[in-house]
């Protein structure tokens, strides 16, 4: 998995509460049976018009979220649904960080195994990004950018925004090393079998490296 | 001995916890993998590349379900693409020995239907599978949950799962439901007062008499919806009602009376404690209808289409509003007002037998309103053979609705079985998400009694006042 240690890069805001995986990577699109080439695909419904064309009003498709890697959006993102095209999507498409006050459970591991990082912020904090996305926006300079940083676990802009972030410690050292982590477990094999044996399982074969 | 008080959700943790090394997540052992075509095949691929088996293929069941056509199961698949997900699931399972249960296999149907219905799903296991209803197995006091494909990956190579110990949540449902008020009622209005969010970092355990009243196939409605309040998993503890839906059954324990001995022991212990309580009386529950785009945006069938300019959240107003425009509603317009395109009746939420024997019972002497197509999917092979020999099958055809085979079908529209844009559907299944059911396709969701009668009727229609003619 590739590391992520930091990262710097233009925010496109999203600003939708309750953002669902069905709408992240629609169904029609999970037929595929590779792990890439999903983020020609992401928010297939908002992004295209039926005739295909992009659809100018889509958050993404503005002239300011071109070239994002870090998207910031509301409450429960990556509801719904388990399928892991969601944060395959996302990362295909470009996205290293998702910014959200909350995330859906299963969509918040789903990230980790792909060496990307779901940041979870205070509501306000969350609305101070909006704000300074917009602003930057409004003002026509430069697109609005923030530095993510794993070691210190931080989320910072160039103008006075520094806001820590909590993330469970071992999902940060498998990121931050960007470890396998069947790998990982299989460091544990003996007390797998060790289980197994004291539940009555029979035996199997030794793993293959 | 403990002498502290556990709850479910304690015990099956502790007895499946294989270790929590310093530094790392904790490692449980996982009983039974379920396995489908559509969040498999990346997982096989890994193990493939890193040279990994599968460790207990005796421990994993697979079956297409998602992405089947529900038509004439002879024909070949005309979509290229499904069909190679389809053959890719066959030639995995060949290769690293899994049992399939395949299309044309009688036992083949939705992966959470074929769970219980084969005695695979038992009390107090560990289930996963790369699916979010996957709650619906804690129905038979199991820790069951949605997982994705890395993680498919992680189980198949080592038959654990890196997890940490979630959260408890205690929902009591005190006094019990009124007459003609079904297990989806009840479920749509408890994800109506926690919202979509209000279970994450749950697993929800369901307690209280309403809840021990429900039969086998209602529990597994009401846990199959968990992950729509967000909670993960969610669970009813085992009593006789679980014993006898599983004895007898192909996959049940052979000496069942010593696992039934073990499986009294896993009810929460009195004055075990939960991180959360909520508590609803089931005498509030009225037959429920969703307007909106989540299934928290839920109304009784008596109510009108909600106001969003009422709501004080603004992120949950945005969002209402939103889900207003997508449906094409007006607020204030009552929700029996509301005209129906579509029915569908199936999904792993409502596709048991006795969902269709409670939608048949209301179509029984009625035909569909002109302006509906309807349709039934059963949601297993044997469901299917069930319903056909209490001639249910008749009822639905005589009256106008399509009868399939099992699968997804139109819950998720993976398949040809798809809303147009615009078509307005009354549904059994669980999400009412934007283009769920097809681009553009707007769904509300109903018990299946609900549904029968919304396309008898053509439009919704209050099932505490339906004349049945059987």
């Amino acid at each position: 998995m590739k590391p992520f240690v930091t990262h710097t890069g233009v925010v496109a805001a999203l600003d939708r509460a309750n953002v669902d995986t069905d709408q992240i990577i629609p169904k029609q699109f999970l037929k595929r049976i590779e792990r890439t080439g999903f983020g020609q695909f992401l928010f297939f419904d908002w992004r295209f018009r039926p005739d295909g064309s992009p659809e100018p009003e889509f958050e993404l498709n503005r002239p300011e979220a071109a070239g994002a890697s870090i998207l910031l959006s509301r409450r429960n993102f990556g509801c719904g649904s388990s399928r892991e095209h969601a944060p395959w999507a996302l990362a295909d498409y470009g996205f290293r960080v998702v910014i959200a006050p909350t995330f859906a459970d299963i969509f918040y591991s789903n990230c980790f195994q792909n060496g990307m990082l779901p940041i979870r912020l205070d509501e306000q904090d969350v609305e101070e990004l909006f704000r300074r996305t917009a602003d930057a926006t409004a003002s026509g300079g430069s697109p609005y950018t923030l530095r993510v940083d794993l070691n210190t676990c931080t989320v910072a802009d160039s103008a006075g925004f520094s806001k820590p972030f909590q993330v469970d410690a071992f999902r940060r050292t498998c990121l931050l090393q960007g470890l396998d982590n069947i790998a990982l477990t299989l460091d544990h094999v003996d007390s797998i079998t060790a289980w197994e044996t004291a539940h009555g399982l029979p035996p199997v074969a030794a793993q293959q490296p | 001995m403990s002498s502290t008080p556990r709850t479910l959700l304690e015990k099956i943790w502790d007895a499946h916890l294989v270790c929590a090394p310093e530094g790392e997540q904790p490692l449980i052992y996982i009983d039974r993998h379920l396995v489908h075509e559509v969040t498999s095949a990346q997982a096989f691929e890994g193990l493939r590349l890193a040279g990994r088996r599968v460790r207990r293929p005796e421990a994993t069941f697979a079956t297409p379900d998602h992405n089947i056509p529900t038509t004439d199961r002879r024909l070949p698949i005309a979509d290229v693409i499904s069909r190679q997900q389809i053959d890719t699931l066959r030639n995995n399972c060949r290769e690293f020995g899994v049992r399939l249960f395949d299309l044309g296999d009688a036992d083949q149907g939705i992966v959470h239907v074929i769970g219980p219905e084969l005695g695979i799903t038992q009390p107090g296991m560990t289930i996963v599978c790369g699916d979010s209803h996957t709650a619906t197995h804690g129905a038979l006091g199991a820790l069951a949950f949605g997982i994705g494909t890395s993680e498919v990956e992680h189980v198949l190579a080592t038959q654990t799962l890196r997890q940490s110990k979630p959260k408890s949540f205690e929902v009591r449902v005190e006094g019990s439901l009124h007459p003609g008020i079904t297990a989806k009622d009840l479920v749509l209005y408890i994800i109506g007062q926690l919202s979509t969010e209000g279970g994450t970092g749950y697993v929800i355990e369901y307690t209280g008499p309403c809840i021990r009243a429900l039969g086998m196939e209602e529990r597994m409605t009401v846990c199959n919806m968990s992950i729509e309040a967000g909670a993960r998993a969610g669970m009813i503890a085992p009593d006789q009602i679980t014993f006898d839906y599983l004895r007898g059954r192909d996959y049940a324990p052979r000496d069942f009376e010593a696992a039934v001995a073990a499986w009294k022991k896993l009810p929460s212990d009195p004055g075990a404690r939960f991180d959360r309580t909520a508590i609803y009386q089931g005498g509030d529950v009225v037959p429920q209808v969703t307007w909106g785009t989540n299934p928290a945006q839920v109304v009784g069938v008596d109510a009108t289409v909600p106001d969003p300019a009422a709501i004080a959240d603004a992120s949950e107003r945005d969002s209402s509003s939103r889900a207003l425009e997508y449906m094409g509603l007006t607020s204030g317009t009552r929700i029996s007002d509301i005209t129906l395109d579509r029915v569908f009746i199936g999904s792993c939420t409502n596709s048991r037998i006795e969902d269709l024997r409670a939608a048949a019972k209301v179509v029984q002497g009625y035909s569909i309103a002109p302006n509906i197509h309807a349709m039934v999917v059963p949601g297993s092979g044997r469901v299917k053979r069930q319903a056909e020999l209490e001639g249910l099958d008749k009822v639905f055809t005589a009256a106008g609705f399509e009868w399939r085979e099992a699968g997804c079908s139109m819950c998720l529209g993976m398949n040809p079985d798809t809303l147009s844009p615009g078509q307005r559907c009354a549904s059994t299944s669980n999400r009412n998400f934007e283009g769920r059911q097809g681009k553009g396709g707007r769904t509300h969701l109903v018990s299946p009694a609900m549904a029968a009668a919304a396309a008898v009727a053509g439009h919704f229609t209050d099932i505490r006042e339906w004349r049945y003619l059987s």
